[in-house]
């Protein structure tokens, strides 16, 4: 299986009270809660945090996007990826991703990724949200109505300007284009560079990622056991369409922290998983639903079936009203998986076979954990769970991961060298 | 309280009902946020002395096809279809809130087609220093207080009547919201200001003291621009949805303005 290191970069220093004075971290977060030179550092241990992993031997290092966001400070993950092109070598670089919707015209995202995929040489994976409500229609203030349209336009669109290989003109509903002809072009090429869709359990967006042959990623905060249900919709519905279970078809999110001791882990990890799902996840739910966000479709099935409903995780409200905030019930609830290594081993065995989940992406920074502990959980699980759980799914083949160069053709980096650079 | 007769006219392919109830001169009506889920007391005054015709705009409850229109010609043209459909060409308007925008409109670009003009807290406009409050971004039980002056008036309006289909109700309730969201977001600023100037027809514009929604001096805003004779009234104790909170005093100025 492949064990991705995924970083949301979430700003550490929330006050201890933020969650009685303030209504969101999200859309109206204050920015007076903002210090950029305190943010300077957060960037750059963040970096750092990835690169580590990088070098761990992670299969990935993942990347996302957020506006206006507390725990989220990548509106632009391209930023982020384009520097681990150049300080990391072999790991793939996931960007999961960017909302097409935001991007006008949407040949800026063909056009970034393209070139993120030439300077890493070939290990781009392409990671396309519709966005949150939050990011979408109230940050960036996109009209929910539209929002979904405007989304599979902007996919139709830049997937023509990877494939194509003449100029042509793009006559969409949305957007309309004379000359569509991106200059650079990705290396991955065959057809173009992975995508994978990170989305809610909505029966259409399973059904999209099987007719396009996209990896279904889940992104919920809430761990292996509320995910269940929606796993097994998507894997109920790719048997219905005739899909085999190629556990590469899908991805799924899980924060772990694990330490030489379930009692060590707890030490270490519940401060900042506390901090996580109380104050990262205080959300004003005034944001949670603009009308026409949630298909009518998706609305019906909510409404008819209670198990979906309480299990639900396509609506951002349910999400919301999910959440516990302290560490016994973030841990009885499988959000983070905690304990020693060989705990650890048997709860990421449990959740891969039991989600049939063969890209599993990681988070092991959460909150305000800082660089030693996030370094500290990260070789701990590299060095001790990795080896573990690596055979997993071994009888299948991952179509959908990168096809980089050959390692001989690329690039040589040389070491970074500031005081020599300065001197030349 | 009888209940209106009910027809369906077609707006590109869409069905979108027409409700019809009273007597005399016709007046049409195109309603605010939410729309007209059931028949209400307001449109009962008015159908005393006149013939009420209510179409739905599409999207909003008893219409669809707001999924067609994308661009706010789109829906211009689409309003000025429903109404000529529904018999209302050349009849005096009355619109509300997000109708109401779309009832300058008309007034404005199809002079012809507006007999006497009356706009109850129309949307259309956003001003920097009076910005207007978002309705699609307000927790379930702080939004009836904003629509209404009383939040059990809104509740009233959207409640599902017996019978009611209770998965698609609540469909219904906010597919209403989305299509307003569609044509209106996210500031409801159309640029209705550059056209207002346009509009000759006698414009009576109300408003109500306790809109949540649109600063009530939105209102001299519009008297100003509005080239025809245009008069505010305000209505003492409504909110966003005057003609919810104070039918009688809504429709008798309507009618007065009309008569």
């Amino acid at each position: 299986m492949k064990l991705m290191w995924f970083h949301l970069m979430p700003y550490t220093e929330l006050p201890d009270d933020f969650n009685q004075k303030h209504p969101s971290v999200w859309v109206d977060i204050h920015s007076s809660l903002f210090d950029p030179r305190r943010a300077h550092h957060m960037y750059n241990d963040f970096m750092d945090e990835l690169e580590y992993a990088a070098e761990l031997g992670y299969d990935a290092v993942c990347v996302n996007e957020h506006h206006s966001n507390g725990y989220g400070l990548m509106p632009s993950p391209n930023l982020i990826a384009s520097s681990l092109a150049r300080r990391t070598t072999d790991t793939a670089l996931c960007v999961m991703g960017n909302s097409l919707a935001l991007y006008n015209p949407p040949t800026r995202v063909a056009e970034e990724f393209a070139m993120i995929d030439c300077i890493s040489g070939g290990r781009l994976i392409a990671g396309f949200p519709v966005g949150s409500p939050m990011d979408t229609c109230y940050a960036y203030g996109q009209n929910p109505s539209l929002l979904r349209e405007r989304y599979l336009e902007a996919h139709d669109l830049v997937k023509r300007a990877w494939t194509e290989k003449d100029t042509f003109a793009f006559n969409g509903r949305y957007n309309q284009q004379r000359y569509v002809n991106i200059w650079p072009r990705p290396i991955q090429n065959d057809p173009h560079p992975p995508i994978w869709i990170p989305g809610g359990g909505s029966v259409e967006t399973w059904r999209w990622c099987a007719e396009m042959d996209y990896v279904y990623c889940y992104l919920s905060y809430y761990g292996y056991k509320a995910g269940l249900t929606t796993m097994q919709g998507f894997w109920n519905e790719m048997e219905k369409l005739g899909k085999d279970r190629n556990p590469y078809r899908a991805g799924f999110l899980q924060f772990v922290g694990v330490a030489e001791s379930r009692q060590q882990a707890l030490d270490l990890y519940t401060e900042p998983a506390e901090y996580f799902y109380g104050r990262c996840l205080h959300v004003d739910a005034r944001f949670a639903t603009p009308p026409g966000y949630t298909t009518e479709a998706t609305q019906r099935a909510g409404i008819q079936s209670m198990v979906s409903k309480a299990a639900n995780t396509a609506s951002y409200s349910s999400k919301l009203s999910l959440k516990a905030t302290n560490m016994k019930d973030i841990v009885d609830g499988g959000y983070v998986i905690i304990g020693s290594p060989d705990e650890v081993v048997e709860q990421i065995r449990h959740v891969a076979t039991s989600l049939n989940v063969g890209h599993l992406m990681l988070l092991l920074q959460y909150g305000n954990m800082s660089k030693d502990t996030t370094k500290y959980n990260t070789r701990l699980f590299a060095e001790k769970v990795m080896p573990k759980v690596k055979d997993l799914f071994g009888e299948w083949e991952d179509k959908w991961w990168p096809k980089p160069m050959d390692k001989g053709q690329r690039a040589a980096i040389p070491a970074f060298r500031p005081h020599a650079a300065a001197a030349e | 309280m009888s209940q209106p007769a009910t027809a369906t006219v077609e707006v590109n392919g869409h069905a979108c009902r027409v409700w019809t109830k009273g007597q005399g001169p016709k007046v049409g009506f195109l309603a605010g946020l939410g729309g007209l889920p059931r028949w209400v007391p307001f449109l009962d005054r008015l159908a005393e002395s006149r013939t009420v015709v209510a179409p739905s705009l599409p999207g909003y409850p008893g219409a669809t096809g707001h999924t067609e229109l994308d661009t706010h010609l789109d829906w211009v043209l689409a309003v000025r279809q429903l109404l000529d459909k529904a018999g209302l060409g050349g009849a005096d308007l009355v619109g509300a809130s997000v109708g109401g925008a779309f009832a300058a409109e008309m007034a404005a670009i199809f002079p012809e087609r507006v007999g006497r003009l009356a706009l109850i807290a129309p949307f259309g406009l956003f001003d920097d220093k009076e910005p207007a409050a978002d309705p699609w971004a307000q927790r379930k039980d702080v939004l009836p207080g904003l629509m209404c002056a009383e939040a059990a008036t809104w509740n009233e309006l959207v409640a599902p009547p017996e019978g009611a289909n209770s998965v698609e109700w609540p469909i219904e309730m906010t597919r209403a919201s989305e299509a307003a969201a569609r044509a209106f977001w996210p500031l409801g600023n159309t640029r209705l200001e550059k056209r207002l100037g346009l509009i000759e027809a006698p414009t009576l514009i109300l408003w109500g003291d306790r809109d949540a929604i649109l600063p009530p001096v939105y209102a001299g805003t519009f008297a100003r621009a509005i080239k025809g004779a245009a008069r505010v009234e305000t209505i003492a104790n409504a909110g966003h949805l005057a003609y919810l909170d104070r039918p009688e005093a809504v429709a008798n100025a309507v009618l007065k303005h009309f008569a």
